[in-house]
């Protein structure tokens, strides 16, 4: 067994291997469903989930899946190879490779889904997974910070998709992804469709890091290599782009799709090829590469153009396949050598022999140079931005300057470090030399796939095609070539190079003048992000000193208004005001009854005496009584008495110890107080009045009428009710009142205790 | 009779939501009562009233004879009645302990569980 560069030198174990068992098996098993799918079948299961909702468990591979599926596991047997040893000795090794396989069954699960909320499900485990591995690095704030990040934006956008997608399935009257697309313009012309549009493209977005959502890719790099080269640029980051196509024949083919997608696309990828020229960082560099990517992939999505269609699929290979390896490349250099500072690294093709021709190899088809994939992928591009019929010149000088710009980037990053006079030890003590064999196989493998592919189109063609068509039903994919003839795109490819190679010479001075533009321009998205969430947290203080100021009165009030509003709100929007009742002509002992309650009550709120103000209580309680034995309530009477004795005793021996503070007991002496309280009291008349209005629904009492004698034999229906059909509630109440004088009893005991001490 | 209820109720809950949102915490459980008196009109008013009725059966008979009171917001209050003394008599005693550690029944001055006012 090889011994690891650096770190660790003990020899791998069998174990190191068996986590990248799972992918290959899996990507051995989907690349055999590869010529079946390409002749047009669709494989399809399911399992029942929340029926009841329509939620289903249900899967289905066709051209569009399986192209992310076979990347998705492909390139994921590789990288877990490369962990194996990258991490070699990594005390949270285990840790980090459950993380990782977790991470690729989400993902897996996101490309296959054929249900809407399953999809969703997935879609949101990918963004938890990524959190872990891009926080795995725990110890530093740095990570925490960028993990953080990685989850609020893309969650925040995972909310607006699950929005758009429950939208989505009531718009289709389905959550099922087929029976949604098989309509194709249904959707669309929908009155929902703007909403579901919106939010549909917030979540792909913030998931694939368009500008204004893209400062969280850059800082995810804090994440170990493999995971920047799997998720950050092969697969996690695609999630978006592989929604957009998997979306697009169902909300697709419109205007507003058109060019929300080309805006987008077009300014992410001018925007990150210009920031990518200015990293010194080599995998800040690559980061900046892939956004450019992204942007370039929403771009050619945004037409139903089946060249641009087709470019989007081919460069999407294209670009999984040597933006991994680069990043696994990366990933050697500062294993080898400690550093990715770009202007320390020079000559390593010497010590790094089979890095160095990976490196060199997936540099040139990212330059897309022929005779590899990225050439065909770059005609492709340009083939599709002039087929844009609405604004072809626009578009193909968009990605013209970011191509140009890669071309300058590739050199750079992966030329430039292995080139020229060698740096004997660009760290000191630090003398590189060639990584082991689990850690070259990677990214020499796709690499080598990348110039396979370029060489015989054909093959390339198995996976795109197919997912074209999943794009576009009914379209065809473009032919994949490498010699079209001499026309527009081979002249620009040949313009490409040149602009490109004269960036590349004028780097030092042009990445002078990005880094110093970038100081003076006021737009910094990474501390504009900072500010929103500081922002968050005055505003939560804010609203908390205001709402929660820990005092009861404030509690009160706020309770109050807002039952005062819930009241007011149902009131005037669903029942109306009640018509103003006809008081009947009342007989003189109602009258004075009334007069009783009435006037006890006033005399409680405006009294200064507490004498007066427990008499004042009293002469209610017994006013209330008299109104149930009225109105044919003789035991409730009777209660009513006997409690209203007991308050009237307690308060008065409570009375002997507590001071009675009645300051600003007065009326009018709290206007805003009497007001809320007046407005309670409207409220509750008017909401008692509507009530009342009806006659009551007796249906309950006329059962416990006639159940009464035959089935509990007790002639007082009440009491029947109490002790014989209502038993265990009445059992619950005396239990409170057991809790309630048993509480009493501990605070009591308290009080006396302190007084003995 | 149900209208002119609904009125007394009414001024019954302004009472004490006026009297619950005093300095003085002697002044809350005042308004406690009056809205627990309150509540109980609301519940026996919402039933219908039928004056002097009682909801019993006659000796021999197998149910009322005439229209009696309905008995079921009778129950009801019955409930009410009893734990809303409970619920009053344990926060009398709450008050109690309150002045006997802390020296005040006001509540705005009982903060020691609460994080400090700003500009206090």
């Amino acid at each position: 067994m090889a011994a690891s560069a650096g770190r660790q030198r003990t020899a791998l174990t069998a174990g190191a291997f068996l986590p990248t068992l799972l992918p290959a098996a899996l990507f051995a098993v989907l690349a055999a469903a590869i010529p079946e799918v390409a002749a047009g079948a669709v494989l399809r299961g399911a399992l029942d989930w929340v029926p009841s909702l329509g939620i289903r468990l249900s899967f289905r591979i066709d051209g569009l899946s399986l192209t992310f599926a076979t990347l998705i596991t492909g390139i994921g047997a590789l990288i877990m190879l490369y962990s194996g040893q990258y991490l070699h000795g990594h005390p949270h090794y285990r840790r980090f490779m459950l993380f990782l396989t977790a991470f690729m069954l989400s993902m897996l699960g996101l490309v296959l889904a054929d249900n809407l909320i399953t999809l969703f499900v997935f879609w949101e485990l990918t963004t938890l997974t990524s959190y872990l591995l891009i926080g795995f690095d725990h110890g530093t704030a740095k990570s925490r910070r960028s993990a953080l990040q990685a989850l609020l934006v893309t969650a925040t956008g995972g909310l607006a998709l699950l929005a758009g997608f429950i939208l989505m399935g009531l718009a289709g009257g389905s959550f099922e992804l087929s029976d949604l697309l098989a309509d194709p313009r249904a959707l669309a012309a929908h009155p929902w469709y703007p909403a579901i549009l919106v939010l549909v493209l917030l979540g792909a977005f913030t998931k694939s890091a368009q500008v204004p959502f893209h400062f969280w890719l850059p800082n995810a790099m804090a994440a170990p290599t493999p995971v920047s080269a799997y998720l950050h640029s092969a697969t996690m980051v695609k999630g978006g782009v592989y929604l957009l196509a998997r979306l697009h024949p169902g909300l697709g083919g419109t205007d507003a799709w058109f060019w929300a997608l080309t805006l987008a696309g077009a300014t992410t990828a001018v925007f990150a090829s210009l920031m990518a020229l200015r990293q010194s960082d080599l995998k800040q560099a690559l980061a900046y590469t892939t956004l450019m990517a992204l942007g370039t992939l929403t771009l050619f999505l945004a037409s139903d153009v089946a060249v641009a269609v087709t470019a989007a699929v081919t460069f999407l290979v294209v670009h999984s396949l040597y933006k991994a390896a680069l990043f696994l490349v990366v990933g050697i250099v500062d294993h080898a050598t400690g550093t990715r500072d770009v202007a320390r690294l020079s000559g390593l093709g010497r010590a790094l022999p089979v890095t160095a021709a990976a490196a060199a190899l997936s540099a040139l088809s990212m330059a897309g140079f022929p005779p590899f994939l990225g050439f065909i992928g770059k005609e492709l591009t340009y083939k599709g931005a002039l087929a844009l019929s609405s604004v072809p010149y626009s578009v193909a000088a968009a990605v013209l300057t970011a191509n140009a710009l890669m071309v300058a980037v590739a050199g750079i990053v992966a030329l430039r470090p292995f080139w020229g006079r060698a740096e004997p030890e660009p760290e000191p003590g630090r003398v590189p030399h060639e990584a082991p064999w689990p850690m070259w196989v990677g990214p020499l493998a796709l690499a080598v796939l990348g110039t396979v592919l370029g060489l015989r189109p054909g093959l390339a063609e198995a996976l795109v095609g197919p997912g074209v068509a999943a794009v576009l039903p009914g379209g065809e994919a473009y032919e994949l070539k490498l010699w079209h003839g001499v026309n527009v795109p081979l002249i620009l490819s040949i313009a490409t190079f040149a602009i490109g190679g004269a960036i590349y010479a004028l780097r030092r001075p042009l990445a002078a003048a990005l880094v110093r533009a970038g100081a003076a321009s006021p737009l910094d998205f990474d501390r504009g992000w900072d500010r929103l969430l500081d922002g968050f947290k005055v505003f939560a203080a804010g609203l908390t000193r205001i709402v929660q100021p820990g005092r009861l009165r404030a509690y009160l009030r706020f309770t109050f208004l807002t039952l005062l509003g819930v009241l007011a709100v149902t009131l005037a929007l669903r029942t109306g005001l009640p018509a103003p009742p006809d008081l009947p002509a009342l007989s003189w002992r109602e009258l004075a009854v009334l007069a009783l309650i009435a006037g006890g009550t006033g005399l409680v709120v405006t009294t200064d005496s507490r004498v007066a103000a427990v008499a004042g209580l009293g002469v209610v309680g017994i006013g209330v009584a008299i109104v149930f034995i009225v109105y044919g309530a003789p035991d409730v009477a009777i209660t009513q008495l006997l409690v209203e004795t007991l308050v009237v005793v307690l308060v008065a021996v409570a009375l002997l110890r507590l001071p009675f503070l009645y300051r600003d007991g007065r009326v009018l002496h709290r206007p805003w107080d009497a007001a809320l309280a007046a407005g309670i009291g409207l409220a509750t008349t008017a909401a008692l009045l509507l009530v009342v209005e009806a006659p009551p629904d007796r249906r309950v009492t006329d059962f416990y009428e006639v159940a009464a004698v035959p089935e509990a034999y007790g002639r007082n229906i009440v009491n029947v009710i109490l002790v014989d059909f209502r038993a265990l509630d009445t059992l619950g109440e005396i239990a409170v009142v057991l809790v309630a004088a048993l509480g009493a009893l501990v605070l009591l005991r308290g009080v006396a205790g302190r007084a003995r001490g | 009779m149900e209208p002119v209820l609904a009125v007394l109720v009414g001024l019954l809950v302004a009472a004490a939501v006026y009297l619950m949102l005093a300095r003085s915490f002697l002044l809350y459980l005042f308004g406690l009562i009056l809205v627990s008196n309150a509540a109980n009109l609301v519940i026996f008013a919402a039933g219908g009233l039928t004056p002097g009725a009682p909801p019993l059966i006659e000796t021999g008979a197998l149910a009322p004879a005439g229209p009696v009171a309905n008995a079921l917001p009778q129950a009801l209050v019955l409930t009410a009645i009893v734990i809303g003394f409970g619920l009053f008599a344990f926060a009398l005693v709450l008050a109690f302990r309150a002045m006997t550690e802390l020296g005040t029944i006001e509540s705005d001055e009982m903060r020691i569980a609460e994080p400090p006012e700003a500009g206090r």
